[in-house]
């Protein structure tokens, strides 16, 4: 599906957040955070993942969604913080996230906050080559 | 190992799809608390059982090397009361398999006519383990389970090959 506009993408993403989190769709904006505004558990990516695989005919390998072996790199990883490396190595393995507001303090445990309906959205293009 | 929510298979078509069988009877001790005098098949009994048959199908389609575990009940509808009697046919089908994880699709049959819908989200959580580590051996599906499925027969009397 590599003809699919931002906003048809978006569309599916939403449908896909509302069936697997039961939220309204009203709440599936671009900048809502899934932890914190949605409610998503860690399981529910595994079920996220799954339904976009089937919408989109893509394949989400793991770790490219969500790049643990980074958070988990004792060379990245200082004090429970990513340093500078740690940083730029999260931000190529991600370049379908907003950094922005997470590099200003770096904490390991803020990194749910950059999981936007926004970056899955991104992500999804970036994977159809849009 | 009592905590078996189906009696037999009917259908066992590895990696696609299987039909299990539950005879509901009022032997069975929890009909008489749900409720007094008014006997009918809890509905997380019946998600148990479909959680139960589905669970098993994703894992024969990995040759049980995987421990299968329930990780999110997607959806569970349920049309009518069960009561005593009834036979009910939870019909699985697996919808995605991955490494990591697998999704099924069931319906709940009672007298060929549709009773339910539970659909399942399952983990193989050896490949979900965020850092932690679970013991080696398969708690999921342990020899004794392995040996119990072992017995079941389908309809044609022929031993499943699980």
């Amino acid at each position: 599906m590599p003809t699919m506009t931002k906003d048809e993408i978006f569309e599916k993403v939403q449908e896909t957040l509302v069936d697997a989190l039961s939220v309204d769709d009203d709440e599936v904006t671009e900048t809502a955070r899934l932890q914190e505004d949605l409610g998503a558990e860690s399981i529910d990516f595994l079920d996220i993942a799954f339904q976009l695989e089937k919408t989109f005919g893509i394949k989400i390998p793991q770790e490219e969604l969500f790049p643990r072996q980074i958070l988990s790199n004792p060379d990245y990883v200082v004090d429970k913080k990513l340093n500078e490396a740690g940083v730029a190595a999260l931000k190529a393995a991600m370049p379908h996230a907003d950094l922005s507001e997470f590099e200003k303090d770096p904490v390991i445990d803020n990194i749910a906050e950059v999981f936007t309906v926004g970056t899955i959205v991104r992500y999804v293009q970036a994977k159809l080559g849009g | 190992m009592r905590w078996i929510w189906f009696d037999r298979f009917e259908e066992f078509d590895s990696g696609k799809r299987a039909v299990a069988v539950k005879n509901v009877t009022l032997a069975e001790d929890h009909l008489h608390d749900h409720f007094p005098g008014f006997p009918i098949m809890p509905a997380s009994l019946m998600i148990e059982g479909m959680a139960q048959t589905a669970g098993i199908l994703v894992g024969e389609a990995r040759q049980f090397s995987e421990k299968v575990i329930l990780a999110k009940v997607k959806r569970a509808a349920f049309e009518a009361l069960v009561r005593p009697g009834d036979q009910l046919r939870y019909v699985a089908e697996i919808e995605q398999l991955t490494d990591s994880a697998a999704t099924t699709l069931g319906k709940i049959e009672l007298d060929g006519a549709p009773l339910g819908e539970v659909d399942i989200v399952f983990s193989h959580i050896d490949q979900n383990m965020s850092g932690l580590a679970f013991p080696e051996e398969n708690f999921v599906f342990t020899e004794e389970f392995m040996n119990l499925l072992r017995t079941y027969r389908p309809a044609g009397r022929q031993k499943v090959s699980l």
